[in-house]
């Protein structure tokens, strides 16, 4: 059954350059899915169509049985708490604590003025703990978040995604701005969200082998059109160069 | 079992505020500010105020003076001049005062002086910023006579107080490495200055010069006024203190106004070209 | 940098400092400042400041009075500010790129912050001196649009640089404008701000005494009326009962800052 299905996606800022054309891909729940592509591909604004953080001009998303292109802004509010979002720079808002972070998940469920005032419930608060434990970074749930390292703060962007109890998790560069070591602590733990807990992710990278090794399925997108779709094994050195434009040899895989 | 990094209340309501030092003092100042708010409006003198028809009187007031803006008791040459005049006033306290503030910060910038040199001139900076600009220049209106005299001098500690803070910043950022490679060639402290810290700085420098000028046109309207030297402000002034002319003080408030908005969209854009972190 | 170009720069700085000394010569002209004189004056001015600026016995009689005045001062500069920093928040909400709730708006608060910031304080306090009278109110009022102005544009530049990412990541989770607002940038920006308030508490109290000298008010008001009766001993007192209150100021706003940034 498909999640997410997206049909002649195209998006244009202006009327001679074209972001994305006639982008069309189908996600099953529970997949692994990674978006390839060098820089200003459109991997970033594809993201974003999804949860209408960027409006498209052309195409249809079908998300959950939802026309996404159709939703009023009430309804888009309650698609946005279905979606979690992960960012390379964390988002979080540095000057306050992990554990508040965290909860900014929950607005999506609240109304404003629980918003404001800042009410959370006993479970909402536990669970956050909960999340936090997992992914190993409880004990600094009352540290500010500019006093974490990048890998913590990205797990502190992971648990505020979890915490929205989303279907599907939409990953912007997650590990664009992190050393190898905490690359790979995040990566699994994305994959362990999906695997686990049954949560689609759809990861913009621009590691080839990280996304071969953890997705099952790889989308490469060459100005703003998909080129390759297919398992991470299928890729050959042929269709890498097709998505880079570049020779194999001359791109610097880690 | 419960995990002891979990913190909660007496009723068992889990924390997430870690409570520190800093969102304290943010919550007291905030709180210390609204008292003594709510305590100046308890304490004010409202001697004759009539708010209601204070207010309607003030919005036709303003109406006046924005919509049907006239001159009658000079004319536009004249007007021009003396915005002339305050503009002089404005440049000459900024560029004397930026020549005295360009050596004061040389002693203020900790990588160029001694520390104790530097923590001098720092305090008597900060004293002299103390006294408002308005009593500097009425000081020195009796002791130096009434002219351009008292206000450009009035007006010129409160320049230099501000470009000696930002030139000794600007003088402090300067790239160690330029003062290691000059040293290590046997320059002396003056060569440094000249040939390392005056080439790097220049244009960051000017900026801050140019941002002061905005600020002195401003005080000067009002000095200018204050010290007998003429300028717009004493047109103002005369206008709505003396004739009561609110088409006249509307004509004049537009001149300020059309000088203030040049001269801001010129600082707007420098800051954007030299100091882009903190202008976006 | 070869030979061309160092001649080149030489030229464009010979040419600056032209235009400099010119500018400097026409201001001179036009305000008949004579520089000679001007710097000669410095320290016959300085000699007659410590010779009658004086604080005498006779003097300190008036401080309960002086303090009084001083009091009225500062609570109206502080209230001026708190209040302008409540309006000043909501325009730089609507004025800033990331949090605007549309173009009308923003361009709306930032033509008021252009508008009340530019016109300077003196026209403000000699148009609301008309209506409004000889008190309390008309200070507040002046220092209070000032500040507006000043307020709101530290405000938008704040709020855009603190806030950018934090506003997309809750707007991914489906949060509302206030939530956003109230939950994310406010806590971002509030030390920010609180910073930008004591520096203009300082500013204000300094500010007070141009328009109390205008508008017959605080302690602006006592240092005129003394300066005018010629009483440089009082005038003396009043000085440093200001300088000692703007330090006071400054020093707990500098300790407030390090605490909070």
């Amino acid at each position: 059954m498909s999640l997410l299905k997206i049909e002649g996606l195209g998006k244009s800022y202006t009327a001679d350059k074209q972001i994305l054309k006639n982008v069309n891909f189908e996600i099953k729940a529970g997949e692994f899915v990674s978006i390839i592509g060098p820089s200003g591909a459109g991997k970033s604004t594809m993201l974003r169509c999804i949860n209408r953080m960027v409006e498209f001009n052309e195409g249809k998303i079908i998300f959950n049985h939802q026309d996404v292109g159709s939703l009023n802004n009430k309804e888009l509010r309650k698609l946005r708490t279905n979606i979690g979002m992960v960012f390379q720079h964390y988002n979080l808002v540095p000057r306050l604590t992990v554990i508040e972070n965290v909860l900014h998940g929950r607005f999506g469920y609240k109304t404003t003025l629980q918003g404001v005032l800042g009410r959370y419930t006993e479970e909402e608060k536990e669970r956050a703990f909960y999340l936090l434990e997992k992914l190993g970074i409880h004990e600094h749930a009352y540290k500010r978040c500019d006093q974490l390292s990048g890998g913590q703060q990205q797990r502190v962007g992971i648990c505020r995604a979890l915490i929205q109890e989303p279907k599907l998790i939409l990953c912007d560069e997650p590990i664009a701005s992190l050393d190898p070591s905490s690359s790979k602590v995040i990566m699994d733990h994305l994959k362990s969200i999906s695997t686990e807990m049954g949560i689609t992710c759809l990861v913009n990278l621009h590691q080839v082998e990280v996304a071969q090794h953890y997705s099952d399925h790889i989308i490469g997108l060459n100005k703003g059109e998909v080129v390759f779709r297919g398992e991470g094994s299928e890729l050959s050195a042929e269709q890498i160069q097709k998505i880079y434009e570049t020779n194999t040899k001359d791109l610097i895989i880690e | 079992m419960e995990a002891s990094y979990i913190r909660r209340t007496k009723d068992g309501r889990i924390h997430i505020k870690s409570g520190s030092k800093g969102d304290q003092v943010v919550r007291w100042t905030l709180i210390i500010l609204l008292v003594l708010t709510v305590v100046g409006f308890l304490l004010f003198n409202y001697t004759g105020l009539e708010l209601g028809s204070a207010i309607a009187e003030t919005a036709y007031n303003l109406k006046v003076m924005f919509l049907e803006p006239t001159l009658s008791h000079f004319d536009l040459g004249e007007a021009v001049y003396q915005v002339g005049i305050t503009l002089g006033l404005a440049f000459l306290a900024t560029i004397i005062g930026a020549i005295i503030a360009f050596f004061l910060s040389l002693m203020v910038a900790t990588n160029l002086a001694p520390a104790w040199v530097s923590r001098i001139i720092r305090i008597f900076v900060a004293v002299i910023r103390a006294v408002p600009t308005v009593l500097w220049v009425l000081i020195f209106a009796i002791s130096a006579g009434l002219g351009s005299e008292a206000a450009v001098l009035g007006m010129l500690f409160h320049s230099i107080a501000y470009l000696v803070k930002a030139f000794s910043e600007g003088f402090e950022e300067v790239d160690k490495g330029i003062f290691e490679a000059l040293k290590s060639s046997g320059a002396n402290w003056w060569h440094i200055v000249r040939s390392g810290v005056i080439p790097t700085t220049l244009t960051y420098l000017l900026s801050w010069v140019f941002l002061r000028f905005e600020i002195n046109f401003g005080v000067a309207v009002a000095m200018g006024a204050a010290a007998g030297a003429g300028g717009i402000g004493f047109e103002l002034f005369m206008a709505s203190g003396f004739y009561f002319d609110l088409r006249e003080v509307g004509f004049i408030t537009y001149s300020i106004l059309i000088i203030a908005f040049l001269l801001e969209v010129i600082s707007t854009r420098l800051k954007r070209r030299y100091f882009p972190a903190t202008s976006n | 940098m070869n030979e061309k170009a160092m001649r080149k720069s030489r030229w464009q700085t010979v040419i600056f400092l032209l235009i400099i000394i010119v500018l400097t010569y026409l201001s001179s002209a036009i305000t008949r400042f004579n520089f000679v004189e001007g710097m000669a004056t410095i320290p016959e001015a300085i000699g007659w400041i410590f010779s009658n600026l004086m604080v005498t016995q006779e003097s300190m009689d008036k401080l309960p009075k002086i303090l009084e005045k001083l009091a009225e001062t500062i609570f109206m500069s502080i209230a001026a500010t708190t209040i302008a920093a409540v309006i000043s928040l909501f325009l730089g909400l609507f004025g800033s790129k990331t949090t605007k709730v549309n173009n009308f708006l923003s361009v709306f608060a930032r033509f008021i912050a252009s508008v009340s910031r530019n016109i300077p304080v003196v026209a403000w306090s000699l148009v609301l001196l008309l209506s409004f009278g000889q008190n309390s109110v008309t200070g507040f009022l002046a220092l209070f649009i000032g500040t507006v102005g000043f307020l709101t544009r530290a405000f938008i530049e704040s709020i855009d640089e603190a806030s950018q990412s934090s506003v997309e990541a809750l707007t991914a989770t489906g949060a509302t404008y206030l939530q956003i607002v109230s939950k994310a940038v406010i806590p971002q920006c509030l030390p920010q701000i609180l910073s930008w308030v004591l520096f203009m508490v300082e500013t204000n109290i300094r500010n007070a005494t141009l328009v109390g000298i205008l508008t017959g008010t605080g302690i602006g008001y006592t240092f005129d009326v003394y300066y005018k009766m010629l009483n440089y001993n009082a005038v003396a007192l009043v000085t440093l009962c200001i300088v000692i209150t703007v330090i006071i100021v400054d020093l707990i706003s500098n300790y407030v800052r390090k605490v909070i940034l």
